[in-house]
């Protein structure tokens, strides 16, 4: 059994909705309501789901770049939600975050090698020699050259600022990265590129990958184990393997049929599902996906499916798979 | 990787990236005629302004009484004050003044006014509502009147009535820069250092300020010429520069008994007050088209 180095226990995040004259708390959106996984070493782990569903939120939680309402995050056998904030500096040494959009993730005023540099900078490693060194060399890492050094973001096109921000990931050499999209605003023939520089990175620095994705087939490709959200919660989670065999959630068989085979003759059964995604402001009673749910019974609509270990690492939060029978 | 194709790109133009950025700016600049015509006007006072004492023809106060309220002549171009001074050399020596007085006003209101807003744009809550209804108060009163309550209180002076333009002037840029700053504390980049694990301040000085300049430059020009206006004010009602200090202001106030039997002493002053916020206002709105294409509908 590998070693753990992530721990999520009931992570919370709710934002609150501010209204009236005052301007007092009115509502809440339930962006991440009672999440918990963990991640182990060196294994790539992926959070898949909608649009709105929670999964960023989930992300820039783990990193306390939104303060978690609610839980605990423990990394490294550091409870990282009760650091402070010195502590926390010290230790996003060791996490690092890749984002979705190369074009605004990037300052426009700095040149690659400040960029660069800057982490570095920051949690105080090397001389300025060593780091200019020290960035030239991961410049060639991520398949950039190190002439690209003094030129400015707008002078890249959207694959190579990825890779600077993969670069600028990679800087400190963290243990744990949380990808939070980072493939799904580049063109299709970029993608498998910078998907395959981040698996050989994986190896080459031993990497811990939190794989942030809505798209399925990307995220078969490079994930050990997969979590599902729905609104908020994880409703599946197993090995990818297991996941895109056998999906035991009614979501998560909903979301794998809609993945686009390469073959115009295959004919498959199409799962759609009616209707959109509830607010999460307003989050239905019971499970939360009894509203779109193919094959909802009357206890969805009252009771909240616990999330349990329906067989060796596959956990499953739904009332079709329920041990205890409640009916 | 096609995306890799190798680029042997001309060191050169790597080394100039950042000059490249100014080079567009002055290329969309210079196709606006306006702007140019600005520009030429204050590069003008400047130029007068730093060799006043080389090119002017007298002092300015070489009192001759027996020339007294002379008309514009080939020996004095523009005439000569109630004293005999000769008007041309006092206007050149006061583009000292009032050049002096915009820029240091306009930088002192530009450094107190990014801290204040920045502290507001950044940290908000408690921090903002202070700072704003700070702002807010004082942009209350009419900013000539606070001015003239500043200069009240410190005494007349031209150093206080430089002191007073940057005090009123300084919640203009507060808000300004306030604004730019909770825009761009919102962007990824401001996120992705802080995942980083950077300090505040770090973020605040490389990150937020270097991209909230542009705005600041473009008031910043236009602030000038309405310091040279408010200075010049406050010198026509006593309260700036002390004679024989040549300020354009106080030279208006102290011609205007003589409004009708010499005119020119009145109109020539007037004249140099009105072409150089003219030039720093066209220059102004000039470099806002050049640094923010999208202003310019």
């Amino acid at each position: 059994m590998p070693k753990m180095l992530l721990e999520v226990e009931k992570m919370k995040k709710y934002f609150p909705i501010n209204g009236g004259i005052l301007g007092r708390k009115i509502g809440e959106v339930k962006a991440v309501d009672d999440v918990s996984f963990s991640v182990y070493e060196g294994e790539t782990f992926g959070l898949v789901g909608e649009s709105g569903c929670g999964k960023s939120t989930t992300g820039r939680s783990l990193l306390r770049l939104h303060e978690p309402t609610e839980g605990k995050v423990t990394f490294n056998e550091k409870e990282i939600t009760s650091l402070s904030p010195n502590e926390l500096r010290t230790i996003r040494r060791d996490v690092q975050m890749i984002f979705q959009d190369p074009f605004a993730s990037l300052n426009p005023r700095q040149t690659v090698e400040k960029i660069l540099e800057e982490p570095l900078i920051v949690h105080n490693i090397g001389t300025p020699k060593e780091r200019k060194q020290m960035v030239s060399d991961m410049l060639d890492t991520v398949g950039l050259n190190s002439y690209h050094a003094k030129r400015y973001p707008h002078q890249f096109s959207g694959g190579q600022r990825q890779r600077i921000g993969i670069a600028r990931a990679l800087m400190t050499k963290p243990k744990l990265i949380i990808a939070d999209e980072p493939v799904s605003a580049l063109d299709v023939s970029i993608q498998s590129q910078i998907l395959n520089l981040l698996d050989d990175l994986q190896k080459g620095f031993s990497l811990t990958y939190i794989f942030i994705a809505h798209d399925l087939g990307v995220v078969r490709h490079i994930c050990d184990r997969v979590g599902v959200m729905y609104l908020g919660k994880i409703v599946e989670l197993s090995s990818s393997e297991k996941l895109y065999e056998k999906a035991l959630h009614p979501y998560t068989e909903a979301l794998l049929s809609s993945v686009p085979i390469p073959d115009p003759t295959y004919e498959r059964e199409h799962i759609e599902l009616i209707g959109d995604m509830p607010s999460p402001s307003n989050p239905p009673t019971g499970c939360s996906f009894h509203t779109r749910c193919p094959q909802c019974m009357e206890i969805c609509k009252t009771v909240q499916p616990k999330f349990e270990e329906i067989e060796e690492d596959h956990y499953v939060a739904c009332h079709l798979f329920s041990k205890n029978e409640q009916l | 990787m096609a995306e890799l194709a190798p680029n042997k790109a001309p060191e050169t133009a790597i080394r100039g990236a950042r000059f490249l950025l100014w080079l567009e700016a002055w290329k969309s600049f210079k196709k606006n005629k306006l702007a140019v015509v600005g520009l030429i006007i204050v590069l003008i006072f400047v130029f007068l302004a730093v060799f006043a004492p080389v090119i002017t023809p007298e002092g300015i106060n070489e009192q001759k009484l027996a020339e007294r309220l002379q008309p514009p002549s080939s020996e004095h171009w523009l005439g000569t004050d109630d004293f005999g001074r000769d008007i041309l050399s006092r206007i050149i020596h006061g583009a000292r003044i009032s050049l002096w007085v915009g820029f240091v006003s306009v930088i002192g209101s530009i450094v107190v006014g990014c801290f204040l807003g920045i502290l507001a744009g950044y940290y908000g809550r408690w921090v903002d509502t202070l700072i704003s209804r700070f702002f807010d108060i004082m942009l209350a009163f009419p900013s000539m009147l606070l001015a003239i309550a500043i200069v009240a209180v410190l005494g007349p002076s031209l150093r206080n009535a430089l002191i007073a333009i940057a005090i009123i002037n300084v919640p203009n840029f507060g808000r300004l820069i306030r604004s730019k700053v909770l825009s761009i504390k919102q962007e990824e980049y401001i996120t992705a250092a802080k995942a980083i694990g950077m300090r505040d301040r770090r973020i605040l000085f490389h990150h937020i300020l270097p991209n909230s300049m542009a705005p600041i430059i473009v008031q910043g020009t236009l602030a000038i010429a309405t310091a040279i206006i408010e200075a010049a004010a406050l010198g026509f009602l006593g309260l700036g520069a002390e004679p024989p200090t040549p300020e354009w202001g106080k030279m208006l106030a102290d011609s205007k008994d003589y409004l009708v039997q010499a005119p020119w002493t009145m109109f020539f002053p007037g004249i140099a007050i009105m072409l150089t916020v003219l030039g720093f206002n066209l220059m102004g709105d000039g470099l806002r088209d050049a640094l923010d294409p999208r202003m310019k509908n």
